[in-house]
């Protein structure tokens, strides 16, 4: 099969023989609305190894908002497959995608999306409630990853009380609680000045040094700097997929 | 998701908006208190005739003297002459059916033994009074035909009577003074307990009709042996109302009321006007279970309205939740718990108001009320009935939601 020889084709060297983390393979994806049928991705396929740090980038109406949202297994293709960890996306059902995305992937988003009057705690808890089979000690791990982006000491504070650099260490500690293989960064220094933008991105890098694949979906070139791989959508497809040397 | 943590979420939810929450509940709050009151009027009715039906036996009729009339105008209950013994001697012999019958003329006097004295009410009765009136003795023996006859100064005492006069000791056998004039306990009386408007019925004491006339109340003008009023008992099955015109022809010729004249006595059926007396409580009952229904439906569609209101202020964070992992069933719970748990608060405050409602309904319409602990869980379990029911159509809607609408939505 064409496909799979042009998968292995891009796999970065030394990691030939281990299947790919996600595999996007000629995925459409139309959204109609009455008449009008608007086609946001088109036959785009792709591959992303375990360990990966991905700059998704592409102007609005690209389709990398898109992309997105079929890699986070909110969405599912209209044609093609997604294969996350081995699982097709397009073959389960809403409550098996709830699980896989518990499971499997932690969401950062742009505007941090925390729980209002909900201490950082309990935000970092929320995905392991639901959880199943339930984890032994939700709150220790909860506590230990707040501790790991450095917020040990604001377990206790609403997002009220937390900076907006700090809002988003709480996502993030959010988003590693249930040790998901994929992390999903929706611009995640949109709403950030540029030093504390530098900060979290810093936090990502260390993340994805500790063995996280990570996709930032952005906009932003300094954010994709980050990245040494940089795939670029227009038009609901791939216009490059770069690759910087180590 | 487990419940614990729906519930905190719920809390959460509530608490954010506490007046609108309040506001939200006021139907749930009404309904709850009217089914509270009508629960506590209902039972308290019911077993107000349960308790008159168990003291009075159900067979019994009581013969009083009548207001008289000056000019259209009553003179008061009992302004008629006094009825007498000719009277207990014509029921008794006269009309079919009747089981035991007894007068009761009563004073009220200061009891004295040893240091312990005691204002109680003294009843003068004949024989068969304690069978006329359903009562039994617990210990020692009855007022006979003979003590009555003879006048003795013997005594019958109530359960509250025995307590306060003799404490511990067993009253049989012990001489009291009744104004003065000494008497001797023969039997003490089965406890009766308090009727619900507070008065006690084992707070007397019996003596014998005759030495009830001659020592303590004194003698009347015209009718020297008066005795007062006169129960009734019938044998079982018997017709009471077919008694009850038979007692009242009787009763004519015996007080010789002229034809055409109106009774100088009247003929009651104390169970029946017990019945009638809670008939408007039950009246009351109907309309407040309607008021009830309507408030509770009233009060499930503002929580319908209120919690829509919330899922569609709150679908970023549905979002959230899906993207975090969580199931539809998982919302579903979530906004049904948090509906639920809206119309339990506004139960629990349907319940204090209810309670206290009932109480000041008794004050004012001097009703007996009973407050029985099923009557709460049941106000309890229709506020949660109702939440489930009506934040079924928001919950739904929810976990309906599509994870990325929801996450996009501002």
């Amino acid at each position: 099969m064409n496909l799979l020889v042009r998968g292995s084709a891009i796999v970065p060297e030394g990691r030939a023989f281990e299947p790919p983390l996600i595999a996007v393979r000629e995925v459409d994806k139309v959204y109609s609305s009455g008449a009008e049928t608007v086609r946001a991705l088109d036959r785009v396929s792709f591959e992303i190894q375990e360990g990966e740090l991905v700059a998704i980038m592409g102007p609005s109406g690209s389709g990398k908002s898109t992309m997105m949202n079929l890699l986070g297994a909110l969405d599912v293709p209209t044609t093609g497959s997604i294969l996350l960890n081995g699982n097709d996306v397009g073959k389960l059902s809403p409550d098996a995608l709830a699980d896989l995305r518990n499971r499997s992937i932690g969401f950062v988003f742009q505007q941090f999306n925390l729980l209002p009057r909900t201490s950082a705690l309990r935000q970092v808890m929320l995905p392991l409630s639901y959880a199943r089979p339930r984890p032994a000690d939700p709150e220790l791990q909860a506590r230990m990853r707040l501790e790991q982006v450095g917020l040990g000491n604001r377990l206790c504070h609403h997002p009220q009380q937390l900076s907006g650099g700090q809002q988003q260490r709480v996502a993030i500690a959010r988003a590693l609680v249930n040790n998901p293989k994929l992390l999903l960064a929706d611009e995640p220094t949109g709403a950030l000045d540029s030093k504390t933008s530098a900060d979290i991105m810093g936090l990502i890098c260390e993340l994805n040094r500790q063995g996280i694949t990570i996709v930032v979906v952005t906009h932003d070139a300094d954010v994709a700097r980050y990245a040494r791989r940089r795939i670029l959508f227009g038009d609901g497809a791939i216009v490059a997929d770069i690759r910087l040397p180590s | 998701m487990r419940s614990v943590d729906c519930l905190r979420a719920a809390v959460t939810a509530i608490a954010t908006n506490f007046l609108r929450t309040v506001l939200t509940t006021l139907g749930i709050i009404i309904g709850v208190g009217s089914v509270i009151v009508m629960m506590a009027v209902g039972a308290g009715a019911r077993s107000e005739v349960e308790r008159q039906i168990a003291n009075l036996g159900t067979n019994l009729l009581v013969v009083n003297p009548s207001a008289r009339l000056f000019g259209g105008r009553s003179s008061g209950a009992g302004s008629n002459l006094p009825l007498s013994e000719d009277d207990v001697h014509a029921i008794e012999t006269k009309v079919p059916g009747v089981q035991a019958l007894s007068g009761q003329l009563w004073a009220s006097a200061t009891v004295v033994y040893g240091n312990a004295n005691f204002w109680t009410r003294i009843w003068g009765v004949h024989a068969h009074y304690l069978f006329a009136r359903s009562w039994s003795i617990d210990s020692g023996r009855e007022i006979t035909e003979q003590d009555v006859a003879g006048a003795r100064r013997v005594a019958l005492v109530g359960l509250t009577v025995a307590k306060k006069l003799f404490g511990d000791n067993d009253p049989v056998g012990e001489v009291f003074r009744i104004r003065n004039v000494p008497f001797t306990v023969v039997g003490t009386l089965t406890p009766k307990g308090q009727t619900s408007f507070g008065h006690d019925h084992d707070d007397a004491i019996f003596v014998p009709m005759t030495t009830a006339r001659a020592q303590l109340i004194g003698k009347h003008p015209l009718v020297p042996d008066q005795v007062g009023s006169i129960s009734v008992k019938f044998q079982e099955g018997t017709n009471l109302l077919d008694a009850q015109e038979e007692i009242e022809q009787v009763m004519r010729q015996s007080r010789r009321v002229p034809p055409g004249d109106d009774d100088t006595f009247v003929v009651g059926n104390p169970i029946e006007s017990m019945k009638a007396r809670t008939a408007a409580q039950t009246t009351l009952g109907w309309l407040l279970a309607a008021t009830a229904a309507i408030s509770l439906i009233v009060g499930g569609i503002g929580i319908m309205n209120i919690m829509l209101v919330s899922v569609t202020e709150r679908t970023r964070e549905i979002g959230l939740r899906m993207a975090v992992g969580a199931r539809r069933f998982d919302i579903m719970l979530q906004f049904l718990i948090e509906a639920t748990t809206l119309c339990v608060l506004g139960g629990l405050i349907g319940i204090v108001l209810g309670v206290g409602a009932a109480f000041v309904t008794a004050g004012i319409a001097d009703w007996p009320i009973l407050i029985p602990p099923q009557t709460i869980i049941l106000a309890l379990a229709a506020a949660a009935v109702v939440g489930i029911l009506f934040g079924f159509l928001p919950a739904r809607r929810a976990a309906l939601l599509s994870p990325i609408d929801a996450l996009r939505s501002e």
